[in-house]
C-alpha cells in the first residue's frame, strides 16, 4: 500500500508536469503554424495599412519595440546596476536592507499600474502620449529586476579579490568598478539581457504611454508603436487578415524573446549559477 | 558601541569628503530610487483618485454602477479581480506543488533539466501571446470541453449560466492559473530544495518510503515558504492584465459582477487597459478609473510585502546559500 | 647588532615596552583589537625591524591574522572592528586623525594566504594593476614594473613568454608569486604576509621562501606563519603570540635556542597549539 502511495504520488508529480508543458507547447505550435506563413520582407518592414484591408505590416511596430529597448536601456541600466552595487557592496545595513525588501516588492508590481502611474505623470501633464513616457515607465519596469540581479551577481565575487585589490592600496570605488564589476561582468550582463527581453514583451503599460500609431518613429514626444502593442490592436479586430497579422506579429515577438532566453541559458550552463527564476 | 562607530566614521568622512564617500553615497541615492518611485507611485493616484473619492465616498467601493450619472463603483471590476485570482490559485497551487515535488524529489536528472527550463520558459512568453493563444485557441477548448458539457448537465444552477463563447470569467482563472505556475512552482521549489539533508536523511533512516519523506520532513518544513510562493502567484494573478483582457469578454457596469463562471466580465486591471487611454482629463471617470489604479496598488503592495515576507524568511534562515 | 632584549611577561603579567627602538620600521604601541565585544589583541608592543623579517607565531585564534591586518588598516574593515593604541610607520602614527588609510596600504602591501589573483585579468594586467588603478597610463612606465615585480617574484622566466594569459590559470605556488609581484610593483615599503604559504606544496613553499630572503635587503617583511619550522628558517626576529597577548619576542635563533617564557617552550616543544 505504501508502495503504491509512493508510486502514485510519482506518477501525479509528472503528470502535473505534463499539464504545465501542455500549454506551451500549444503556444509555440500555435504561433508558428498560423504566424509562419504571413512571414516575408514585406510585413516586416510596411506600415500597417487601412483598417479593414489586408496587407500592410508592422514594420513601425518592429521599429518602435527597438527604439523604446534602446531607449531602456539607457535610461535603466545605469540606475540598475548602480543600485545592485549599492545594496551589494554597501548594503548590509537596514537602510540597505530596507531597500531590498521593496524593490523585491516593486519588481513583483502589476506592470499596469505602473502604466497608470506614468499617464498620470507624464501623459496627462504634457497632453500627449509619447515615447518618452513608454521608455520612463519601461525603465521603472526593469529597475528592480537589474537591480537584483545586479547585486547577486556581485556577491558571488568572493571577498578575498575584494580584500586584494584594497590591500594594493586601491580606492573603495574603483575597487567596485574595475574589479569587482569586471570580474561579475557576465552575470550583469545576463541579469541584464533577461530584463529586455521580459521588458520587450510588456504591453500593458504601453496602451497608456506610447498608446500606439499607425506610423513609424515621428519623434520623441509624439504616440509610437510598438509590436506587443500591435498584437493586442490585431487581436481586436474582427478580420481575418488582422488575426493572420497578429499571429505573425507574434511570431516575431515570441522569436525574439525565446532567442534571448535559450542564448542565455546555454550560455550559462556550464557556471555555478544560482538565481531565482522569477522573470 | 558600533553606532557611536559608524556616526563617528561618517563624521570624519564629512570632514574629509572622499571619492569613496562619494560612491558610496552616490550609489545609495540610486539604490534609494525605488523607494521615491513606490512613493510616488502612491501619491499620484490618490492625487488623481481624489474627486471620485470624495464624491462617492465607500460607494466607490461598494457601487455597482459606472456611468459619470449615477456615479462610479468599482465592486464589480473588484470582485472580478478576485473571482479571477481565486480561480487561478485554485487550480494552479496544486499543480505547481505537483512539479515542484515532482522536480526536487522525483524525477531522474534528465528529464528534470528537460521539465525545468520548459516551465522556466513558460515564464518568458510575453502575457500578450499568453492573450492571443487564448483568444484563439483556449476559449475554443473551453467553450467546446468545459462550458457545453457542464452547461448541459447543470446549466440551471446560477453560477453556471451565461452564455459566452468562452469569453468569460472561467478562461480568465484558467489563463492566469497558468501563467503563474512557474513563479509557484519554481520558489517552491527552490524553498524545498533547501530543506537540510540531515532532515530527509532522518526520515529515510527510520524506512520511509520517497514519498513519505516529502510528506514527513519536506513539505512540513516548507510550509510557510510554499504559502509565499502560493501569495507571490496571487499577486502576478490580480496584476495580470493583457491576457486577460482579452478573454474575459470586457462588461461593464452591473452586468460585470461576477454571477457566473461563464459570463463575461471585467477586472481592475482589464477595465484599465480598455478605457483609461480615452478617459477625458479632469473627468470622474478618469478619477474613478485612478481610483481603482489606487486599490490595485493598494492591493498588490500588500500582497507583495506579505508574500516577500514569507519567502525571505524562510529562503533566508533555512537555505544558507544566500548571505 | 644591538644587544637584543627579550620582551618578557614582567611578574604582574604586563607586558614590558621595548628598550631598543633603533631601524625599527613599524611598531605597535599598547595595540589593542576587538571584534564587537570581542578581544582579539590585548597591549601588543612588537616591533619590525627595517630590511629584515619578522615572523609572527602562535597557536590557531591567538590573533596573528587580526595583528598583521592593523598594520595596514585593513582590520577596520570588517563591521563591527575596532583597535585602539598606536601603530608607528617610521615615526608617525597610522591611526592618527586625518591619516587616510589607503596612503598606508600603499606603504604597507599585503600577500593573503589563498592566492588570490584577480581572475579576470592577465598576468600583466594583474601586477599592473596596483599602478594602474591608481592613474599609471606610461606604458613603458608599466612594463618595466611588472618585469621588475616578475623578476622579484622568481616569476619571470616562468611567465615572460605569454603575460597576456590569464593569471587563473597558473599553478597555485606561481599565482602566490604573481600575488606577490602584485604587492611588489607598487614599491611598498613593508609586505605582510598571512601564512602565504600554507595552501601551497613543499617545492611552492621553498621558493617562497627564497624569495622572502631575496627582498628582505630593501623591503620589511612580516610574515604570519603557523609553521615554526618555517619561521626559524626565514625569520631573523619572531614574536610569539598567544590568545591575544605578546608572550616572548626576540632574534629568532636565540628565541628557539633558548625561549625565556616557559609557554614559549611548551609551544616550540609541541606541547600544544
Amino acid at each position: 500500500m505504501r508502495r503504491f502511495k509512493d508510486r502514485l504520488a510519482l506518477w501525479l508529480g509528472a503528470l502535473c508536469a505534463v499539464l504545465a508543458m501542455i500549454p506551451l507547447i500549444s503556444i509555440l505550435y500555435e504561433v508558428v503554424k498560423n504566424g509562419a506563413s504571413t512571414i516575408n520582407v514585406d510585413f516586416l518592414t510596411a506600415a500597417p495599412g487601412v483598417i479593414g484591408q489586408p496587407g500592410g505590416g508592422i514594420g513601425p511596430a518592429i521599429q518602435g519595440t527597438l527604439i523604446l529597448v534602446g531607449l531602456t536601456i539607457i535610461i535603466g541600466v545605469p540606475l540598475g546596476v548602480l543600485s545592485g552595487i549599492y545594496l551589494s557592496e554597501f548594503g548590509d545595513n537596514p537602510v540597505g536592507r530596507t531597500i531590498r525588501f521593496l524593490n523585491d516588492v516593486l519588481a513583483e508590481f502589476p506592470s499596469v499600474v505602473i502604466g497608470v502611474v506614468i499617464f498620470t505623470l507624464i501623459v496627462l501633464t504634457l497632453r500627449s502620449f509619447s515615447v518618452v513616457a513608454g521608455a520612463f515607465d519601461l525603465s521603472i519596469i526593469m529597475l528592480p529586476v537589474v537591480t537584483r540581479s545586479t547585486e547577486e551577481s556581485l556577491k558571488l565575487v568572493p571577498n578575498s579579490i575584494r580584500d586584494a585589490s584594497i590591500a594594493l592600496g586601491i580606492r573603495r570605488w574603483r575597487t567596485t568598478l574595475s574589479v569587482v564589476l569586471t570580474t561579475a561582468k557576465s552575470g550583469v550582463v545576463t541579469g541584464i539581457l533577461l530584463a529586455i527581453a521580459r521588458v520587450a514583451g510588456e504591453s500593458a503599460p504601453l496602451v497608456f504611454t506610447i498608446l500606439g500609431s499607425q506610423y513609424f518613429f515621428s519623434g520623441l514626444s509624439s504616440p509610437m508603436d510598438a509590436l506587443p502593442l500591435r498584437i493586442y490592436r490585431l487581436a481586436l479586430l474582427p478580420y481575418p487578415y488582422a488575426q493572420a497579422q497578429g499571429w505573425g506579429a507574434a511570431l516575431v515577438l515570441i522569436l525574439m524573446v525565446l532567442v534571448v532566453n535559450i542564448g542565455v541559458r546555454l550560455a550559462t550552463r556550464g557556471r555555478l549559477y544560482s538565481k531565482r527564476s522569477r522573470a | 558601541m558600533s553606532n557611536c562607530l559608524s556616526l563617528q566614521k561618517l563624521l570624519e568622512g564629512l570632514k574629509h569628503p572622499s571619492s569613496d564617500g562619494f560612491f558610496r553615497y552616490g550609489s545609495l541615492a540610486f539604490a534609494g530610487s525605488v523607494v521615491a518611485i513606490i512613493v510616488l507611485s502612491l501619491v499620484v493616484l490618490a492625487q488623481g483618485a481624489f474627486p471620485t473619492l470624495t464624491k462617492f465616498g465607500v460607494s466607490f467601493l461598494t457601487g455597482t454602477n459606472w456611468d459619470a450619472a449615477t456615479g462610479f463603483g468599482a465592486l464589480p471590476y473588484i470582485l472580478g479581480t478576485l473571482l479571477t485570482a481565486l480561480i487561478a490559485i485554485i487550480i494552479g497551487v496544486p499543480i505547481s506543488l505537483g512539479i515542484a515535488i515532482f522536480l526536487a524529489e522525483m524525477a531522474p536528472d534528465v528529464i528534470r533539466v528537460v521539465v525545468s527550463n520548459i516551465v522556466e520558459l513558460l515564464a518568458a512568453v510575453p502575457s500578450i501571446i499568453y492573450g492571443l493563444w487564448g483568444l484563439y485557441v483556449l476559449r475554443i477548448w473551453v467553450a467546446n470541453y468545459v462550458q457545453a458539457p457542464i452547461q448541459g448537465s447543470f446549466g440551471f444552477l446560477p453560477i453556471f449560466s451565461g452564455t459566452s463563447y468562452g469569453l468569460n470569467f472561467l478562461t480568465a482563472g484558467l489563463i492566469l492559473a497558468i501563467m503563474i505556475i512557474p513563479t509557484i512552482a519554481s520558489i517552491s521549489r527552490e524553498v524545498m530544495v533547501s530543506v537540510p539533508t540531515s532532515q530527509r536523511e532522518a526520515a529515510y533512516s527510520v524506512g520511509a518510503t520517497r514519498w513519505e519523506v516529502v510528506r514527513m520532513s519536506v513539505l512540513s518544513y516548507s510550509r510557510s515558504g510554499i504559502f509565499g510562493a502560493a501569495i507571490l502567484g496571487l499577486g502576478r494573478a490580480i496584476g495580470e492584465t493583457m491576457a486577460v483582457t482579452l478573454v474575459i469578454g470586457g462588461a461593464s457596469g452591473a452586468s460585470a459582477l461576477p454571477t457566473s463562471l461563464f459570463r463575461p466580465g471585467q477586472t481592475m486591471a482589464t477595465i484599465l487597459v480598455n478605457q483609461l487611454s480615452e478617459a477625458e482629463s479632469g473627468s470622474l471617470q478618469l478619477a474613478a478609473l485612478l481610483g481603482i489604479g489606487l486599490v490595485l496598488f493598494a492591493i498588490a503592495f500588500a500582497i507583495n510585502v506579505v508574500a516577500q515576507l514569507l519567502v525571505w524568511r524562510v529562503l533566508k534562515v533555512q537555505g544558507g546559500a544566500v548571505e | 647588532m644591538q644587544t637584543e632584549k627579550k620582551q618578557s611577561l614582567s611578574s604582574e603579567g604586563v607586558v614590558q615596552p621595548l628598550k631598543t627602538l633603533e631601524n625599527s620600521k613599524v611598531r605597535t604601541e599598547d595595540l589593542n583589537a576587538w571584534y564587537g565585544n570581542n578581544q582579539v589583541l590585548k597591549k601588543l608592543n612588537i616591533e619590525a625591524r627595517e630590511h629584515s623579517v619578522t615572523a609572527i607565531i602562535g597557536p590557531s585564534g591567538c590573533g596573528k591574522s587580526t595583528f598583521i591586518r592593523c598594520l595596514n588598516r585593513m582590520h577596520e574593515l570588517v563591521p563591527k572592528a575596532k583597535t585602539s593604541g598606536r601603530v608607528i610607520l617610521d615615526g608617525s602614527d597610522i591611526y592618527a586623525n586625518g591619516v587616510d588609510p589607503v596612503t598606508i596600504r600603499r606603504r604597507v602591501g599585503m600577500v593573503f594566504q589563498k592566492p588570490n589573483p584577480f581572475p579576470t585579468m592577465s598576468v600583466y594586467d594583474n601586477v599592473a594593476a596596483g599602478l594602474k588603478l591608481n592613474g599609471e597610463r606610461n606604458h613603458a612606465v608599466l612594463d618595466r614594473a611588472v618585469q621588475r615585480s616578475l623578476e622579484l617574484a622568481f616569476l619571470w622566466d616562468e611567465v615572460k613568454g605569454d603575460l597576456d594569459k590569464s593569471g587563473a590559470s597558473l599553478s597555485g605556488g606561481q599565482q602566490q608569486r604573481l600575488c606577490i609581484a602584485r604587492a611588489l610593483a607598487v614599491e611598498p615599503e613593508v609586505i605582510l604576509m598571512d601564512e602565504p604559504c600554507s595552501a601551497l606544496d613543499p617545492t611552492a613553499t621553498a621558493k617562497i621562501e627564497e624569495l622572502i630572503a631575496s627582498i628582505k635587503g630593501n623591503y620589511t617583511v612580516v610574515i604570519v606563519t603557523h609553521n615554526m619550522q618555517q619561521a626559524a628558517r626565514v625569520s631573523d626576529f619572531t614574536a610569539f603570540l598567544y590568545l591575544g597577548q605578546l608572550i616572548e619576542y626576540g632574534e629568532t635563533t636565540s628565541l628557539f635556542e633558548n625561549p625565556v617564557e616557559e609557554l614559549t617552550e611548551r609551544y616550540l616543544t609541541g606541547k600544544f597549539g
